[in-house]
């Protein structure tokens, strides 16, 4: 069985002007998949609905056995605690230090006065500390998100998401605000974290090249459909054409 | 002011140049001409002000020297603290859920609506109007005071809490909610820190302004020094109405430099 | 390396000097409030009464005497608007001096900075109630002791938004105008002041919107305004008329907020 099993996926913002037309997707085991397609075709559309902070309009989004497009309160955060994200800025508290930033992956496993005390598990603590030190900011425990460079900040993203014990990790453009080298940094530390927990990646790209190089499959989306689906290598110019449009900008 | 700036204007045509400044003017002239007209109002004149002038430096004479030492002093101004902390505990407790409720981003529209209107109803009455109502309900004395200032603090930090809720990032809100944490998780991690500090600020504020306010709403009854100022007043006992006003301004001196340290604490 | 990673590591938030002072701080206001809760004169039966009365106040309020408005409360609220508006503008002149005075970059002189701050603090101190019943003593009743209560009153405010604001402004226009060899008046004019213009309309305005609030309670001392007709209607125990007046303060002062936002909105 499939870890995720999109079906039929629907969604407009504005009725009878559907953004996603008719997803259907199967992402299974373990590794990352790309999705890549021109701006506004729906990718963070996609991503969003499958944790939900969007609510899809039809279709059925089956993970661990439920179907979330149907969950509702304390069902759909307990199905959120398995689904880490990992967003284009970063979206730290920017007040609180990295390490709670960190640990507030834990907040859905916590009563509210728990979490307002700080009060983490011992354990939880430690796994904070080792994926830290995993991403390159043991120092930095203590410091102010807001402190960090954007690099140093994805990192803590990735954590916090990690935290949550996951069993599906969604990226939405993770290196979009990034340069070329920190974006490959970021794939690396994401690519090698998903690996050694066991956690298949739904990620969100714009660098075809970095998808390419990264990804174990790609889905290419255009105009709210599937295009593309399958290898990194099967992605050639016609391809490419198909999924953006056009062809000047590949001559460059 | 360079001069390629100046260059550009002169192309520009005399209809278009003087259209927005002519309005401009216009507004300038008509506010001076009401200021001038309301200012006929306030019944002012030469006369008058010579006479107030000379009864204000007899006055100013007449407070000194600055009398501390009768006994209803001490008495008076621990009732004005009393009315201040438990205005601003109350008030400030009351006031952030309301705030919360108020808040556009958080809540449905029509809950938002409701939790304003409270706001801008406890915003629109002056605490002394307010401490009259309450001398009417519940009598005179210190409780009258802790109510009128309780409505004004709901007012005060509900209006400017529930804005700055309401100007947070949402991405940080979203992140948060992205874990799967609860709605009071939500608050506690994707609010809260977004806007602790300026709460401080908001709370420090609106005590300063009940230490303040405390000393006033004696006047209609409400307990606390303002009270004894009145009566001090009436009597002429002018020695003694500044050694009031004196331990008043001590008194608010002391909040403003403890409100720093606080500030500094919760940074 | 190894032997590190495997030690517990622990985490603390704050630091036990960060603790201390926190802790300082609560302790301290929980002290103030149990002090105040312990010691201060209520009379419970008159709580447990309030209720009732606010009950029994509130149905002699209707129906509301409407016939008052014309003759009575409407010129009180056109004196009431006349004060306030003159109260800001003398606050507003005597407030940003003070304020500049108040604000050390602009004023280097530190004795003059701390009797500047003195004054904004005592003006502050001080409430409208207060400052009326002197400006009643001295220029005898009426709207022009409100108008200067309320002024003296907002010096404090005035100046302490202007003093910040001042504090806050770019030190590198003022230098370049040093370096022209401007007087500290033409610095203070053509450096600062533009540079404090936005602070001078969001606090004219906000003041404005406090100052006509404060104008509706002046008349319980005879300083003018609608308080009066407040004043009046309560002492001859004319509920109705209580209500009506009420009711229009709330009114007022919602269209203010709503004038006073839109002009931010366009302003600022
Ligand atoms: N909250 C919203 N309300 C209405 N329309 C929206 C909303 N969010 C997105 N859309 C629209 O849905 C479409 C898809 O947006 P989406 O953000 O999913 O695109 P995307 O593929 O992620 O683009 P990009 O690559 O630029 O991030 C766009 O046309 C956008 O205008
Ligand atoms: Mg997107």
């Amino acid at each position: 069985m499939s870890t995720l099993s999109i079906k039929h996926l629907v969604k407009e913002y504005v009725p009878g002007k559907p953004v996603l037309k008719d997803i259907s997707l199967d992402i299974e085991g373990r590794g990352i998949t790309a999705i890549i397609g021109p701006s506004g075709t729906g990718k963070s559309t996609l991503i969003r609905c499958v944790n939900r902070l969007i609510n899809p309009t039809a279709g059925e989004i089956l993970f661990e056995g439920q179907d979330l497009a149907k969950l509702s309160g304390q069902p759909l955060r307990e199905a959120r605690r398995r689904i880490g994200m990992v967003f284009q800025e970063y979206n730290l508290v920017e007040r609180l230090t990295v390490m709670e930033n960190v640990l507030s992956g834990r907040l859905g496993y916590m009563n509210a006065w728990a979490a307002w005390r700080r009060k983490f598990d011992e354990a939880d603590i430690q796994k904070a500390f080792a994926l830290l030190k995993r991403v390159g900011l043991a120092d930095f425990a203590n410091r102010r998100a807001d402190e960090l460079s954007g690099g140093q900040r994805q990192r803590v993203g990735i954590a916090r998401a990690v935290m949550q014990s996951p069993g599906l990790l969604l990226a939405d453009e993770p290196t979009s605000s990034l340069d070329p080298k920190t974006s490959v940094e970021i794939m690396e530390v994401m690519r090698d974290l998903a690996a050694e927990n066991n956690i298949p990646v739904m990620i969100n790209i714009h660098q075809v090249d970095l998808g390419k190089r990264f990804a174990q499959r790609v889905i290419g989306m255009s105009g709210g459909l599937v295009v593309y689906d399958g290898t990194p290598d099967g992605l050639d110019s016609d391809i490419l054409k198909k999924i953006y449009g056009g062809q000047d900008w590949l001559a460059t | 002011m360079n001069v390629a700036s100046l260059a550009d204007k002169s192309i520009v045509t005399r209809a278009d140049f003087f259209a927005p400044s002519l309005g401009k003017r216009l507004a300038y002239v008509a506010v001076f001409v009401y200021l001038v007209y309301a200012a006929a109002t306030l019944g002012l004149s030469l006369d008058r002000i010579e006479k107030g002038v000379g009864y204000g430096v007899r006055f100013l004479a007449g407070f000194f020297p600055p009398n501390f030492t009768e006994t209803d002093i001490i008495p008076g101004l621990l009732e004005s603290l009393q009315i201040a902390f438990l205005s601003s505990l109350i008030g400030t407790a009351l006031a952030i859920p309301i705030a919360v409720l108020a808040a556009r981003n958080l809540m449905p529209v029509w809950v938002s609506w409701l939790a304003r209107l409270l706001i801008i109803f406890c915003r629109s009455f002056h605490p002394v109007i307010v401490a009259i109502i309450a001398v009417k309900a519940v009598g005179f004395g210190a409780l009258a005071g802790i109510i009128a200032l309780t409505f004004a603090s709901i007012g005060f930090v509900g209006k400017l809490l529930s804005e700055a809720i309401e100007e947070i990032s949402k991405k940080q809100i979203e992140a948060v909610r992205a874990t799967g944490a609860s709605f009071m998780n939500v608050i506690a991690y994707g609010v809260v820190p977004q806007v602790m500090n300026r709460f401080i600020g908001f709370v420090a504020y609106e005590t300063d302004s009940n230490l303040r306010n405390s000393t006033m709403v004696g006047v209609v009854g409400a307990g606390g020094i303002g009270g004894t100022l009145f009566s001090a007043f009436q009597r002429f006992d002018y020695n003694f109405v500044a050694g009031i006003i004196l331990c008043i301004i001590g008194l608010v001196m002391i909040g403003e430099v403890l409100q720093i340290y606080v500030k500094r604490v919760f940074r | 390396m190894t032997s590190a990673s495997l030690e517990m590591q622990r985490w603390i938030r704050f630091t036990p000097l960060q603790r201390l002072a926190r802790f300082a701080v609560f302790f301290v206001m929980a002290a103030a409030v149990a002090w105040a809760l312990k010691t201060i004169e209520i009379i419970p039966e008159f709580l447990y009464d309030a209720p009732e009365q606010v009950v029994d106040m509130g149905s002699r309020m209707w129906p509301i005497d409407w016939e008052h408005f014309w003759p009575a409360v409407w010129p009180a609220l056109v004196e009431t608007m006349h004060m306030s508006a003159m109260a800001t503008i003398l606050g507003l002149m005597m407030g940003i001096p003070v304020g500049f005075l108040a604000a050390g970059n602009a004023t280097p002189f530190l004795w003059v900075n701390l009797i500047a701050k003195f004054i904004l603090v005592a003006t502050r101190s001080i409430s409208t109630l207060i400052w009326a019943l002197f400006f009643v003593a001295m220029f005898g009743p009426g709207p022009l002791a409100g108008a200067l209560a309320i002024a003296f009153h907002s010096i404090g405010f005035i100046g302490k938004m202007f003093s910040e604001a001042v504090e806050e402004s770019n030190r590198g226009s003022i230098e370049a105008l040093q370096a022209a060899g401007a007087t500290r008046m033409q610095q203070i004019i053509m450096g600062y002041w533009p540079q404090v213009l936005p602070t001078f309309w969001s606090v004219a305005l906000f003041r404005w919107d406090i100052n006509v609030r404060e104008s509706a309670v002046l008349g319980l001392v005879g300083a003018g305004g609608i308080g009066m007709a407040l004043n009046a209607a309560i002492d001859l125990i004319q509920w109705q008329r209580v209500a009506l007046i009420l009711l229009t303060i709330f009114i007022v002062v919602i269209l203010i907020e709503t004038i006073v936002t839109q002009i931010r909105k366009k302003v600022i």
